[in-house]
């Protein structure tokens, strides 16, 4: 309704309610936004279909079986073995590496900004946790390679022989990458959970602890879950880190002294390389690229359970 | 002028029904020691052996003294009502008396508040000590979303209970008058009751830790009529054992369940800041029957300004 429509109105009681011009305004948004949205969705859709045909073509020469049971991956060498489970294997090391730091870390960060800091300290601090968010990766994977490598020869027990590159450092440092993400997610959520609820643990005679670890994060559990599941996410997918730091000897072993390849690892180091289209190299880093969208696929799948499952809604 | 509750007669207990409809005056009514408690004030306000004595109490948020100079002392197994307009410091000096006003960074009590002789305030006193012993309930229901058999369990297991929990949760859901409604859904979510049986839940959660006082504030301002017959005739209940403060914007409830009454005002100083104060305290009878001070009149009968 304009000014001079709310004037008029005074006296005139039978103004009809019908609509007297249409409103182009939000017709254009709506579709803007609804393009918005169908093209993300179709981008993914899109990279997943397009993943398909060369992986398909892979699993015409290779074995389902022997992809991911063998325990030997030499696919650009010229006797070629291709048992994915080396990539695996050292995907997995890595990532526990990484998240063994960063769950912990993350959620203590969270829970003390959210429930413990002053908040002017906290005004301060979390912009600054989130500034490391905004590392390039490939900056610490130097730090890894250049800082975090020969400090650990200097503080392991001389028994072990750390390689140049190898797991460890490049999963301590991606564990470091990641703890922001989590902590300034696990923060959000924490601090979404209504006041009235540690009002309502504090009347009970329940101190700070007990009222951040039994009221406020299970009522932020979806969160918290979500903030670890993007966590993971990240250090599977993470590649700059791992390229640099951790190697690419293919052995399959799950001790992080020595070099790992992750899979991503390998398809980064594969396609940059020279690679006909269509031949078998080609098509491995497609399986291997499947392979690797399943996993995280299936990880989200399984978060997804367990939010429904465990968390408590508060509204 | 006098305000007198008037009780919609069907949302009571039906053992006095007849005198519900008495249509005497509602003065005749309110006046001499007469058993009609749906009509009259509470008996029995002479003051019992102190709980909580006050003085000079004044509470600041950072620079901003909210509330000054609060002298009152608080009778044991009785039911102090707190009215006053929005504003003027109830909610305030309520969270004092179980130092909920600690988790505000900015709050800052002064003055003197005594509880059993015992300094509330003291450097060696634990608030949450305080808080287990002197419990509190919210405006706004705030169960916790969790079962609530767990919102019961909370408080005793944060507290080390070593006992029976299940009769614990039973009884004190009995006592709430609230387990017929919920005990075969203990193990359902708290959240999926009504808002009235969520402010029950609450009631019972504080009571599961067996405070020696119950602090309440507004606590069936988000209630319908039923639901809040069913929490003052709770609240008659729970006096018998517990000393109860109340916060109310509901003059008809401060009179018909309170004991003693507390009127808050703000004033206005000449730099225009609002500073609250306590303008009177007595019997509810007195308060709601004969006040001293012209403002109080003129808010329990409506006059405001
Ligand atoms: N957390 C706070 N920080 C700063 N000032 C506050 C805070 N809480 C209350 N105040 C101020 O203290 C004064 C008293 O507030 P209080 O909530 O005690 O009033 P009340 O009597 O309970 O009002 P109502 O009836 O609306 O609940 C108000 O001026 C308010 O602005
Ligand atoms: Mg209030």
């Amino acid at each position: 309704m304009t000014a001079s429509d709310a004037s008029s109105a005074a006296g005139a009681v039978s103004r009809s309610l019908r609509r007297t011009r249409p409103r182009y305004g939000e017709a254009v948004i709506k579709g803007m936004l609804l393009t918005a949205a169908l093209v993300s969705v179709a981008t993914t859709v899109g990279i997943v279909v397009s993943l398909i045909p060369p992986a398909v073509e892979f699993f015409r020469t290779v074995s389902v079986s022997e992809f991911l049971t063998g325990t030997q991956w030499t696919p650009l060498f010229a006797e070629k073995h291709f048992g994915v489970l080396p990539l695996v294997a050292a995907t997995l090391v890595i990532t526990s590496i990484a998240l063994l730091i960063a769950i912990p870390v993350g959620l203590g960060a969270a829970i003390y900004l959210s429930e413990y800091a002053d908040p002017r300290l906290r005004q301060w601090l979390k912009p600054s946790l989130e500034v490391l968010a905004g590392i390039p990766t490939v900056v610490y994977g130097f730090f890894a390679l250049a800082f975090i490598t020969p400090l650990l020869k200097d503080i392991l027990p001389s028994g072990w022989t750390l390689d140049v590159r190898n797991g460890l450092a490049a999963g301590l440092v991606m564990g470091v990458m990641i703890v922001p993400t989590i902590a300034s997610l696990t923060e959000d959520a924490l601090s979404a959970v209504p006041h009235a609820l540690r009002e309502g643990s504090f009347a009970l005679g329940s101190g700070k602890r007990t009222t951040s670890v039994r009221v406020v994060v299970p009522a932020a559990l979806s969160g918290i879950v979500a903030a670890c599941v993007l966590g993971i996410s990240r250090a599977v997918g993470e590649t700059m880190i791992v390229l640099i730091a951790a190697g690419v000897s293919a052995e399959f072993t799950i001790k992080p002294l020595g070099e790992m390849e992750t899979m991503t690892a390998f398809i980064a180091r594969a396609a940059s390389g020279d690679v006909p289209v269509g031949s078998i190299s080609y098509n491995t880093i497609f399986a291997v690229g499947a392979l690797l969208f399943l996993a995280t696929f299936v990880m989200n799948l399984i978060s997804i359970r367990l939010v429904r499952k465990y968390r408590e809604v508060y509204e | 002028m006098t305000a007198v509750p008037e009780t919609p007669s069907s949302l009571k207990t039906t053992a006095t029904a007849v005198q519900e409809t008495d249509m005497t005056s509602p003065s005749d009514a309110a006046t001499g020691g007469t058993k009609t408690p749906q009509v009259s004030f509470r008996e029995a306000p002479a003051l019992t052996s102190p709980v909580f004595e006050v003085g000079g109490l004044s509470v600041f948020y950072g620079d901003h003294e909210a509330v000054r100079d609060v002298n009152m002392t608080i009778g044991e197994r009785q039911i102090t009502a707190m009215i006053g307009p929005s504003g003027c410091g109830k909610s305030t000096v309520l969270r004092c008396f179980n130092r909920m006003n600690d988790l505000i960074p900015t709050a800052r009590v002064a003055g003197k508040i005594h509880y059993h002789d015992e300094d509330l305030y003291g450097r060696d006193v634990d608030p949450i000590e305080v808080r287990r012993r002197i419990g509190m309930v919210f405006q706004k229901p705030n169960p916790f979303p969790k079962s609530i058999y767990d919102n019961i369990a909370y408080g005793p297991r944060v507290g080390g209970f070593r006992g029976n929990l299940d009769d614990l949760v039973e009884e004190t859901l009995t006592h709430a008058a609230l387990w017929d409604e919920v005990k075969d859904k203990l193990k359902t979510s708290a959240l999926a009751l009504s808002g009235g049986q969520q402010q029950r839940l609450c009631i019972a959660r504080t009571i599961a830790v067996k405070p020696e006082v119950i602090l309440m504030d507004e606590p069936c301002s988000a209630l319908d009529p039923i639901a809040t017959a069913k929490i003052e005739d709770l609240m008659e209940h729970l006096a018998q054992e517990f000393t109860i403060v109340i916060v109310t914007h509901n003059m008809q409830q401060a009179a018909r369940v309170s004991h003693r009454t507390a009127f808050f005002t703000a004033d206005v100083d000449d730099k225009g800041v609002r500073h609250g104060r306590l303008v009177e305290y007595d019997e509810t009878e007195l308060i709601f029957s004969n006040p001293c001070d012209q403002r109080t009149e003129d808010y329990i009968s409506g006059r405001f300004g």
